[in-house]
Formats: C-alpha cells, sequence, structure tokens
C-alpha cells in the first residue's frame, strides 16, 4: 500500500520561487538491524528520487540507509511555465513509485 | 541504565509524591511541548506522515472484504459523514459484550460480525490505517468520551489504574503525568498523558502507533508487566484517559517526537 503525498502549488506567477514538498511512504530499513536470533534484516531502502518538469530533470536525490521512515523531500525551484512536475521513486527490491502534479503558471 | 536513573532522579527532585490532578483549566495537549518543527509536520497534511495510512484507510474504507463481501462503506456510506465525531467518543459501551470497547475493537467487531472477515491484527498496517481514516474525521472536534453512564464503573478501574503504584520502579502513571508533567526525561518533556492524537505518528517509532502501544511501552518503561494488546485493563485505562481529556480538541493523526 506505498502511496505519496505531494505539495505543489496550483498556481504562480512567472519567475516565483515555489517549493514542492514529497512525502513517500516506505519503511527505509537499513541493513544493519538484526532479528532476535541474530540474522540481518536486509536493507529495504529507497535508493533514488527524482523530479522531472515537462520531461526535463530538474531535481535528483540519491537515498542512504542513514535517511529516517517515509522520506519527506523538499525542494525550491522557479516557476518558468505551466506544465506537470514527475515525481519517481526508485528502491531496493524492484520498489518503483511515481506521482505527478501540474502548476498553472500566469 | 541511563534511562532508569533519569527516572529516578526525577522522583528524588520531586521528593514525596502526592497525585494531585490537573485542573482543566492547565491542561496541555502533548502538541504544547513540541518544538515548532514538529508542530510544522502534524499541522500540514502534505509533511504529516500519518496522513500515509489515512490514505490507505480511506482505501481500505471502500475495499470489499469477508464472507459478506461487503465494505465499510457499504453500511457507513461517505465517512466524511458518518464518522464525524465518532472517534471522539471512543472507547464507548458496546451493548452485546457489556463492556468499553475502543475504535481498534469496534473495527474488529464489524469486522467479524458484519463483513464475516476475520478481524485484523493489533497494530497491523491496515487496522492502524481504518483507525487514523476514522479518527481524522473527528480532527478538530472535542473529545467526548465518557458521556454514557453506563461506563462509570469502568472509567473508575481505569483511574485505579493510573493511580496505582507499579513496577520494578514502583511508579504509577499519575507519579509522572499528574505531578511531574511540566518536567524532563531524558532530556523529553513528560507531558499530561492527554491521548488527543491517537493513531499518531511517532518520530521514534518510525510509524504510526495506537494508544495502546504508547501505554504498553510505557508499562515496560517503569518495569513492569504490560498487559496483552485489547486487555480490559489497557481499555478502562484508554477510557480513563480520554474521559480526562474531555473537551480538549482531537488532532488525529497527530505527530510526537
Amino acid at each position: 500500500m506505498a502511496s505519496a503525498l505531494i505539495n505543489v502549488p496550483a498556481k504562480a506567477k512567472r519567475g516565483d520561487i515555489i517549493e514542492i514538498k514529497t512525502l513517500m511512504s516506505h519503511i527505509m530499513e537499513t541493513g544493519y538491524r538484526h532479528t532476535a536470533s541474530g540474522e540481518i534484516v536486509p536493507r529495504n531502502i529507497i535508493t533514488s528520487f527524482t523530479c522531472r518538469f515537462n520531461g526535463n530533470e530538474i531535481f535528483r536525490t540519491d537515498l542512504f540507509p542513514a535517511i529516517s521512515a517515509n522520506p519527506f523531500i523538499t525542494f525550491f525551484t522557479t516557476a518558468t511555465e505551466s506544465g506537470k512536475f514527475e515525481f519517481e521513486w526508485i528502491g531496493d527490491r524492484g520498489f518503483s513509485e511515481t506521482a505527478s502534479a501540474s502548476i498553472s503558471v500566469e | 541504565m541511563r534511562f532508569s536513573g533519569a527516572i529516578a532522579a526525577a522522583l528524588l527532585a520531586a521528593g514525596v509524591v502526592g497525585a494531585a490532578e490537573i485542573p482543566q483549566a492547565e491542561r496541555r495537549s502533548g502538541y504544547d511541548f513540541m518544538k515548532p518543527d514538529t508542530k510544522a509536520m502534524q499541522d500540514e497534511d502534505t509533511a504529516n506522515p500519518g496522513m500515509l495510512w489515512v490514505l490507505d484507510g480511506e482505501a481500505l474504507w471502500k475495499r470489499k472484504a469477508g464472507g459478506a463481501d461487503k465494505a465499510c462503506a457499504d453500511c457507513h456510506d461517505d465517512a466524511r459523514t458518518s464518522m464525524k465525531g465518532v472517534a471522539a467518543r471512543y472507547p464507548a459501551f458496546d451493548k452485546t459484550t457489556g463492556r468499553p470497547l475502543d475504535l481498534e475493537q469496534r473495527i474488529n467487531s464489524c469486522r467479524t460480525n458484519q463483513q464475516q472477515a476475520t478481524p485484523l491484527p493489533f497494530e497491523s498496517r491496515e487496522l492502524l490505517a481504518l483507525t487514523a481514516f476514522i479518527a481524522r474525521q473527528s480532527q478538530g472536534a472535542p473529545i467526548e468520551t465518557g458521556a454514557d453512564p453506563q461506563l462509570a464503573p469502568f472509567i473508575a478501574k481505569g483511574r485505579e489504574l493510573y493511580m496505582q503504584r507499579q513496577g520494578q520502579l514502583n511508579l504509577a502513571c499519575a507519579n509522572c503525568h499528574d505531578d511531574n508533567w511540566d518536567k524532563k526525561l531524558a532530556g523529553a518533556a513528560i507531558t499530561q498523558a492527554h491521548p488527543t492524537g491517537y493513531p499518531l505518528y511517532r518520530l521514534e517509532w518510525q510509524s504510526l502507533g495506537s494508544l495502546q502501544r504508547r501505554l504498553r511501552a510505557c508499562i515496560s518503561g517503569i518495569r513492569a508487566q504490560a498487559y496483552d494488546h485489547g486487555a480490559p485493563e489497557l481499555v478502562e485505562l484508554e477510557l480513563y484517559l480520554m474521559s480526562r481529556a474531555r473537551r480538549m480538541v482531537m488532532e488525529a493523526p497527530g505527530v510526537r517526537p
């Protein structure tokens, strides 16, 4: 039941600096923990997050085991034109989730 | 060891412990004790990780389950109207069993009796999600728990447990949460133990958790034997705490450090 919460302003003026906020559901298991019987709990994390605007990559980050569960990633960008933000999270065990949000720039 | 040392130190500082209840006007939600960044996390729906469970719960609300092949929505329709203010009245008296049920138990009773489905395990993602989704419909509503006179004997039992010293550290809930709520324990605010935001997201847990999980952790902290999930004692304690927080505002899903 993976799900994402995205906060992108619906409208902005051309040249405005806008904040994009994303929250992705994920356990971010570090791979350093042991079970009671001593076995290592296998690593299961998101390894990469990418944001594209109208097809062009505008933000990318790599994630590592020290990042807490349900990573909250925010960044700023400049509103240049109306269009669509596409978000992609990729991780261990074939984890792959996408989400999108539109903005209208006047 | 450091943790228990801190409890002992807090006790010594408090001197003789006499459980005095907190006056109505001085009641404060755990939210009030948090730093601005944690408050901001709770306040904004797209930053509050508890909302991930609420989203899942909304999907589960509409999903058919069990031998009856019914979804919650088939009987209760739109939760935004039908479940408004409901969580603010729980735990509530259940006529069939003659006992109070908390919200999780109420969901499972509906699953067993109406949907003819297997009950969801305590602290499972599904049960937390449904509870969070229902509790969310009461966000901003005043807590009404305990208005039903049939609950009186169970509230009294819950209160008794709250005042009862127990465990190797020989502490009652009241020794911290009534007498020393304005102090700190190992750097963390003790708070007044008003369950206004459950189920809530604890940064320490990296997950959403129920009030029973929180109570069990506290009971282990005073080195007493924790009651099993769903034990009558835990439900009575939940009931007492919710009735003690009457007219405070529901925050679910809350965020706490």
